[in-house]
């Protein structure tokens, strides 16, 4: 159980929150000038990185805000939480092959 | 012999030493096993009272039915599992070897039938051949119908113990806990690394399994450190831990899972090893620990692998670093004449301290060419006779080893050379080497590094921060390697910390011993090819050999994944800690492979097997989900009505008269509400205020329809989809000001909802100015429907309710019986509805009052069954019951809530052309051609029968009632194609052969026009 840091909270238990996926996958400002594999594309089709991945996670069970984070996928290790709208930090997108 | 000692005879514990151990012989404990009374001592397990009893033979294997005894003294027993306690208290499977004595602990064995001493099913035995591995695989496959008949059979058969028949009388707690240091494991690496961050101050908890700390300490009678016995080092260490305040020491309890982040889950057994009558009152069984520390370090030793030769599974075989547990530790020698079976130096120790306390050593059989090491030395000294280069060929006895053939071995270790020579004995013990407990590594998903010379896994890598194996578990097997190691890493977790461990005073001088030189052999050959006259077992508790193994292979299994679910090896409640080694280094040998090649099964937790109970812990009962009540809730119960759950909400679902079954009382209700007024408590549908200069916007966002022009003071229903365009929710949003919105959701859907609204707000639109509160808890909500609503209320309101000063859909805020109120005049039965939201404190009262004055009217309570009705009555959805997220607002035909003119969620979905394809399912109306029918919620629908299966399946029922104001049944139903089979037949096949004929209909069924809405 991965134990989350939360910019308003603290750290705390991932119980307390839920997944929201992958960050910065922006709603199309007109979605009916898109394709429909482009649409789909923004409503389904997601990066499965094995490594740095940026996600973002909601606190349901405390302060119910949402948050961006960085975090390895293969060590699981959380490198970075960052507020929504912000821009990722620099960091290493490391991956694994 | 006490094995045919008669029932009920005391025992004198012919097997116990007069001294030495850990147990208090001052104080005798009595127990039963199966129909035998036995003594023991405190600090016994069963399995070493047993032992001192002169008892091996403890249950009967899983598929063979063959005799087997005690193996190991630890966690990783594969054979001694005990039935413990009677029902309802009682427990199967339970290792014997950690099983505490008690005075009046009674166990007995398992799988056998009808007694342990003759059991039928040993036939299996005899029948082995064609029990091959993957034999239920075979069988089982085909045809299925049969799967029913033999299913039965293994039942009787297989099986490991007894559940309990009733529930568990028993409580278990879990409990959180935080520290900077766990340490599991408390031998001699484990203590020395806890001691040294205690003492740099950090918080350490110490987990051990045993009752005792110390770790194999506990049964090494040489052992010294710092010149004296290593166990008063031990108890010097316990004492200084206990008397720490950063200091937990939790004994009794497994680490049995690691999880990301250093979490980890510790099972802890907290009055299982007292007599019942001393569990006191209000301990816990069981304590599930689920722990986040800083640190973690793994202390957790090593686990000696067995042998594999061929009858290697007779009770009197043991391990010989068990076998010398029960010396050193229990007093207590596993028999009187042994052969000691090995292929590295740890063996001798069996052997020397065997021989010191009087046990005839008949001969050490030494698969090396050569005996050599410090022990084996000290065993020629002591004129031990050792048959070096010599293999175990095959043993002898009935229900316990009588006999076994030495041969010699061949160079290459693949066969023997002749018969070889008969040694009697009546114990065996065995040593092939030692394999590092490195579960909670793995489990990490720390990785592995094959270490050839000791022929062991050992830990490589740590994949997660702050975590370190150390001791034999790490491969430091020598004891002085244990102490410097545990202080290395005491010392790095402490500096991790921010904490400084000072040096010590000096360093701790032990011995160092190592077991090597080996030799490793996988399979010992005897005389005869692999699988013939007699087995060679590499997992006992499932029963798998060496030869399953092989077969494996020669039928295309390569993956050791593959083998393992194939042959089932490892797969026992012991998941191969003994076995797996040897099983992979059996098949790499087979496929002339390395064996780091074939790999290793992987790791998973548990560890041991763990109670349920832990992990329900006090979860149970009322405890395991909240329940919900509304304010009026106790009204309802005075009142009759029998309750539905719908999700944590406890609704009252109708409300029946003395004689009055779910049909009648639900057709009574659904009547009133047409015929005079019915009042419902609607309090759990969700709430939300929905607050702030963009909050109509918001709504337009969320909602398929338009709110910017929605009156202050209005209503109006609202469907939400998800982004790909499938209804997610429904309800009325009312205006309550300018910048002010109640939306109401589906009971269900409350939480969903504010948290669908704050995900949008809060990722995708941070630039509206809105803000959401749930309010469902605040208020009361009650509904009163049908014809006489508005004169009720008009005698406790103090509002003008006429149409045209009040009209449908929308609200007002006025008194109702004295109490602030909001009153909507919305309606979901189709009739001139009230729905009064008053604060929940007031509720009751206000109900009451309608009550009251309603009485004269005939006034009617309906709960959610008449609820269904009546709204089915009218064709209104129930979303979750004729949606099931892949509904469009296009398949409902509910086109005309669908905004052409701005975007919302899940717009652009609707114009994918699937979308638009005729052929999706549609809600449409069913009238049973036989009215009187009630269709099955839920039953399927086809155009036709036909006699070969499958049929086609074109949509099924979503809803169906008796509905007493048509006098007929009705149904929603969703239909490929629906609306273009209006008028149209289709048919609803039932069990039992009976297809029922159906009309396809609008799905309106009453009040057509809307005109009793509207009154
Ligand atoms: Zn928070």
């Amino acid at each position: 159980m991965l134990l989350i840091d939360c910019p308003h909270c603290g750290p705390r238990a991932e119980l307390e929150f839920s997944y929201g996926h992958e960050a910065h996958i922006e709603r199309p400002k007109a979605p009916e000038a898109l394709s429909d594999a482009e649409w789909a594309d923004y409503l389904f089709l997601r990066d499965n990185t094995k490594g740095v991945i940026l996600e973002r996670w909601v606190h349901s069970h405390g302060c119910r805000r949402w948050f961006n984070v960085a975090r390895d996928t293969v060590t699981y290790e959380i490198l970075a939480v960052y507020p929504m709208g912000a821009e990722p930090p620099a960091l290493e997108r490391k991956t694994y092959v | 012999m006490a094995q045919s000692a008669p029932a009920a005879a005391r025992s004198s514990q012919p097997f116990r030493l007069s001294e030495g151990g850990r147990i208090d012989r001052s104080r005798s404990l009595t127990f039963r096993f199966d129909d035998r009374e036995l003594t023991g001592h405190p600090g016994d397990t069963l399995a070493s009272a047993l032992l001192a009893n002169g008892v091996h033979l403890v249950g009967r294997s899983f598929k063979y039915h063959r005799p087997r005894g005690i193996v190991t003294a630890g966690a990783e027993e594969p054979n001694a599992l005990v039935q413990v306690g009677r029902d309802p208290r009682t427990e199967p499977n339970v290792r014997a070897t950690q099983l505490e004595l008690f005075d009046g602990l009674g166990v007995s064995s398992q799988n056998r039938w009808p007694s342990l001493e003759f059991d039928v099913g040993g036939v299996n035995n005899l029948l082995s051949r064609f029990l091959p591995a993957g034999f239920y695989y075979k069988t089982f496959m085909w045809p299925a119908a049969a799967w029913e008949t033999y299913e039965k059979a293994i039942r009787q058969a297989a099986g490991l113990g007894l559940a309990p028949s009733k529930p568990d009388p028993d409580h278990y707690d879990k409990t959180f806990a935080h520290c900077d240091l766990l340490v599991v494991g408390a031998g001699p690496a484990g203590l020395s690394a806890a001691l040294t961050a205690a003492r740099a101050g950090a918080r350490v908890v110490v987990a051990e399994q045993d009752f005792l700390l110390g770790g194999d300490l506990l049964s090494d009678r040489t052992a010294k450190i710092d010149g004296r016995p290593a166990l008063e080092w031990v108890a010097e260490a316990e004492a200084e831990l206990r008397a720490s305040d950063r200091v937990r020491i939790l004994t009794r309890t497994i680490c049995f899972a690691a999880y990301d982040h250093n979490f980890f889950a510790l099972h802890e057994r907290v009055t299982d090893h007292l007599a019942p009558a001393d569990r006191p009152e209000g301990l816990p069984r069981h304590r599930l620990w689920k722990l986040r520390t800083k640190q973690a370090i793994f202390a957790t030793g090593a686990i000696e692998r067995p042998l594999v030769f061929r009858d290697n599974d007779r009770p009197g075989i043991l391990l010989a670093s068990a076998a010398r547990s029960y010396l050193n530790r229990w007093g207590v020698r596993a028999g009187s004449e042994a052969v000691v079976f090995t292929g590295n130096d740890s063996g001798y120790a069996t052997a020397l301290d065997l021989k010191a306390v009087g046990v005839r050593v008949n001969a050490v059989v030494d698969l090396r060419a050569a005996a050599e090491g410090p022990l084996s030395e000290a065993a020629k000294a002591a004129g031990l006779r050792i048959l070096a280069g010599h293999a175990v060929t095959g043993t002898e006895g009935d229900k316990r080893i009588a006999r076994l053939r030495a041969a010699p071995l061949d160079a290459d270790g693949k066969g023997v050379r002749g018969s070889g020579q008969e040694i009697a004995c009546d114990l065996l013990v065995s040593s092939a080497g030692w394999s590092p407990t490195v579960h909670l590594h793995c489990q990490a998903k720390g990785s592995l590094a094959w270490d050839e010379a000791h022929a062991c896994y050992l830990p490589d890598r740590s994949m997660q921060k702050g975590q370190a194996v150390i001791g034999s578990a790490a491969g430091a097997f020598g004891l002085a390697s244990c102490l410097a190691g545990g202080e290395a890493a005491g010392r790095e977790a402490a500096g991790a910390l921010g904490l400084e461990a000072k040096a010590s005073r000096k360093k701790t001088q032990a011995e160092d011993r190592d077991f090597l030189p080996m030799r490793q052999l996988y399979c010992v050959p005897s005389d005869k090819p692999l699988g013939q006259g007699g087995k060679h077992f590499v997992d006992q508790q499932n029963d798998v050999t060496a030869a399953d193994l092989l077969l494996a292979l020669r039928e295309g299994y390569r993956s050791i994944e593959h083998v393992k679910r194939y042959t089932t090896t490892g797969m026992g409640t012991d998941q191969g800690k003994l076995g797996n080694l040897n099983a992979i280094g059996i098949v790499a040998e087979r496929l002339g492979l390395p064996l780091p090649e074939v790999g290793v099964t992987t790791y998973r937790a548990p560890y041991t097997p763990v109670s349920f109970g832990a992990f329900a812990g006090r979860d149970v009962d009322a405890l395991l989900d909240p329940v919900r009540t509304t304010p009026i809730h106790s009204w309802h119960e005075r009142n009759g009505a029998l309750f539905e759950d719908v999700g944590q909400w406890r609704r009252a679902w109708y409300y029946p008269k003395a004689g009055e079954d779910l049909h009648r009382a639900v057709a009574r209700e659904v009547a009133a509400t047409r015929e005079t007024v019915g009042i419902m408590d609607a309090t759990t549908l969700g709430k939300i205020e929905i607050v702030g200069p963009d909050a109509a916007e918001l709504l337009n966002r969320v909602y398929t329809n338009a709110w910017s022009k929605l009156e202050v003071g209005r209503c109006r229903y609202g469907l939400m989809l998800k982004e790909d365009g499938m209804v997610m929710d429904d309800g009325v949003t009312s205006r309550l000001a300018e910048d002010r919105f109640l939306m109401t959701t589906t009971t269900g859907n409350a939480a969903p909802v504010l948290a669908h609204l704050e995900e949008w707000l809060q990722t995708e639109w941070p630039d509206l100015e809105v803000f959401l509160t749930s309010v469902t808890e605040q208020f009361a909500t009650m509904t009163l429907s049908g014809p006489n609503a508005r004169k009720l209320l008009a005698e406790l309101c103090d509002l003008d309710l006429s149409t045209e000063a009040f009209p449908h859909m929308s609200w007002q805020e006025g008194s109702v019986a004295g109490v602030p109120a909001r009153i909507f005049r919305i309606s979901f039965t189709g009739e001139l509805s009230y729905e009064i939201n008053v604060p929940a404190g007031h509720g009751l009262s206000v109900w009451q009052a309608l009550y009251r004055h309603g009485e004269k009217y005939g006034i009617t309570p309906y709960g959610t069954e008449a609820m269904h009705v009546l709204r089915a009555e009218k064709g209104f959805i129930i979303v979750g019951q004729e949606t099931d997220g892949s509904v469009t607002p296009l398949d409902l035909g509910m086109d005309w809530i669908v905004s052409k003119k701005k975007d919302f969620i899940g717009r652009r979905s609707l114009s994918r052309s699937d979308m638009a394809d005729s052929g999706r399912k549609q809600l449409v109306g069913l009238l049973t051609q036989d009215p009187k029918v009630v269709l099955p919620e839920g039953g399927a629908l086809v155009e036709a029968m036909r006699d070969a299966t499958p049929v086609p399946m074109i949509g099924h029922v979503t809803s169906s009632y008796w509905s007493p104001n048509c006098e007929r049944s009705i149904a929603l139903a969703l239909v490929k194609g629906g609306r273009a089979r209006l008028g149209k037949t289709v048919l609803c096949p039932l069990e039992g052969g009976k297809t029922v004929p159906c009309t396809v209909v609008e799905p309106l069924f009453f009040d057509k026009e809307g005109d009793r809405l509207r009154a």
